[in-house]
């Protein structure tokens, strides 16, 4: 199952009702999702214990348009929109946590 | 509303400003300012030129205190003053020549 | 006209949302009215101050380059909660512009001399 996340971690519980709901599958972190996915902030325990649980992703456009496109969590897949499409389409079903 | 330039059709909004900022030429700005009853000088592109040229570099369209201010620090005081804009462009020199140079109304311009 | 204190306080990180843009136009048009103007960032305020902005894929305006605008609208008071910052892995050196990083409290201070704040 894929779970898209649009939501800063900072402002919002989305990410955090996604990992309090799942035992697993795919996390697309997009628009102020993405913020989960940055190095050097309060969120990065969260988002690299997910990652023993989730396949974390997060969409290039979002980071970039943040300047934060340099400095992603390892372990974090960067997706174009491209990807976008095909994790929807490879992970059944999708849901928009928003 | 809408109007047509060799044969393209050019989308504004209903003060006249160009919706597609990408559709401004010269041709454009000519008949822009065709429409405001406005003959372009040298010292009219000046003006133009200078407005296109700040919001590249800023994303926003000066008010008019700080188009006169800047313009004056760019091109001499003799020009950085409301009065020679004026005389330029009489219905607001940061409205009028924002039209004209294919930018939106001002921020701050009501 | 007379002059008063505006505070424009910025809790919100760019583009998810339109209200860090909504409140940039306000800012101008409060400057372009020669009021007292500073702006305050808290909390996901701070990301919009982040350098580096590339907004190609996602089709939207930059904010990082209309900051560069505030001087000539003489903004110059542009105050960032420290704790926000190193909460989100953020110095100022990350920032696009200079800023003045006071501490949430200092930050509070200020607020209570505000003749009027509007809050985005």
């Amino acid at each position: 199952m894929l779970h898209i996340v649009n939501k800063s971690p900072y402002e919002r519980p989305a990410l955090d009702s996604v990992l309090a709901t799942m035992s697993g599958g795919a996390i697309l972190l997009i628009e102020d999702g993405v913020y989960a996915a940055v190095k050097g902030g309060a969120q990065e325990a969260k988002i690299k214990a997910a990652m023993e649980r989730f396949k974390v992703y997060a969409l290039a456009a979002d980071l970039e348009a943040r300047g934060m496109a340099d400095r992603v969590i390892e372990g974090v897949t960067v997706v174009d929109y491209g990807g976008f499409v095909d994790l929807v389409v490879e992970h059944k079903p999708c849901q928009s946590w928003l | 509303m809408a109007f047509e330039l060799n044969g393209k059709t050019i989308e504004t909004d209903e003060e006249g400003y160009l919706v597609n900022l990408s559709d401004w030429s010269e041709e454009v700005a000519q008949y822009l300012a065709q429409q405001e009853g406005i003959t372009l000088t040298e010292n009219h592109w000046e003006v133009i030129n200078f407005l296109r040229d700040y919001y590249n570099e800023f994303q926003i369209a000066p008010a008019v205190r700080v188009l006169t201010k800047a313009i004056g620090k760019k091109l001499g005081p003799e020009k950085g003053n409301s009065q020679y804009l004026y005389e330029l462009f009489p219905y607001g020199p940061a409205k009028q020549a924002c039209k004209i140079a294919g930018l939106p109304k001002p921020t701050g311009c009501v | 006209m007379s002059v008063k204190k505006f505070m424009f306080v910025n809790r919100k990180a760019p583009y998810g949302t339109i209200y860090a843009w909504e409140a940039l136009e306000v800012v101008l048009i409060a400057a372009a009215f020669e009021q007292d103007v500073s702006l305050a960032f808290l909390d996901d305020g701070v990301f919009q101050l982040k350098k580096g902005h590339n907004t190609k894929g996602i089709d939207t305006k930059a904010f990082e380059k209309t900051w560069g605008a505030l001087e000539d609208y003489d903004i110059t008071k542009l105050y960032v909660a420290a704790e926000s910052l190193a909460e989100r892995g953020l110095t100022a050196d990350d920032l696009a512009v200079p800023v003045e990083v006071l501490s949430r409290s200092e930050i509070g201070k200020l607020m209570e001399e505000q003749d009027v704040i509007l809050s985005f």
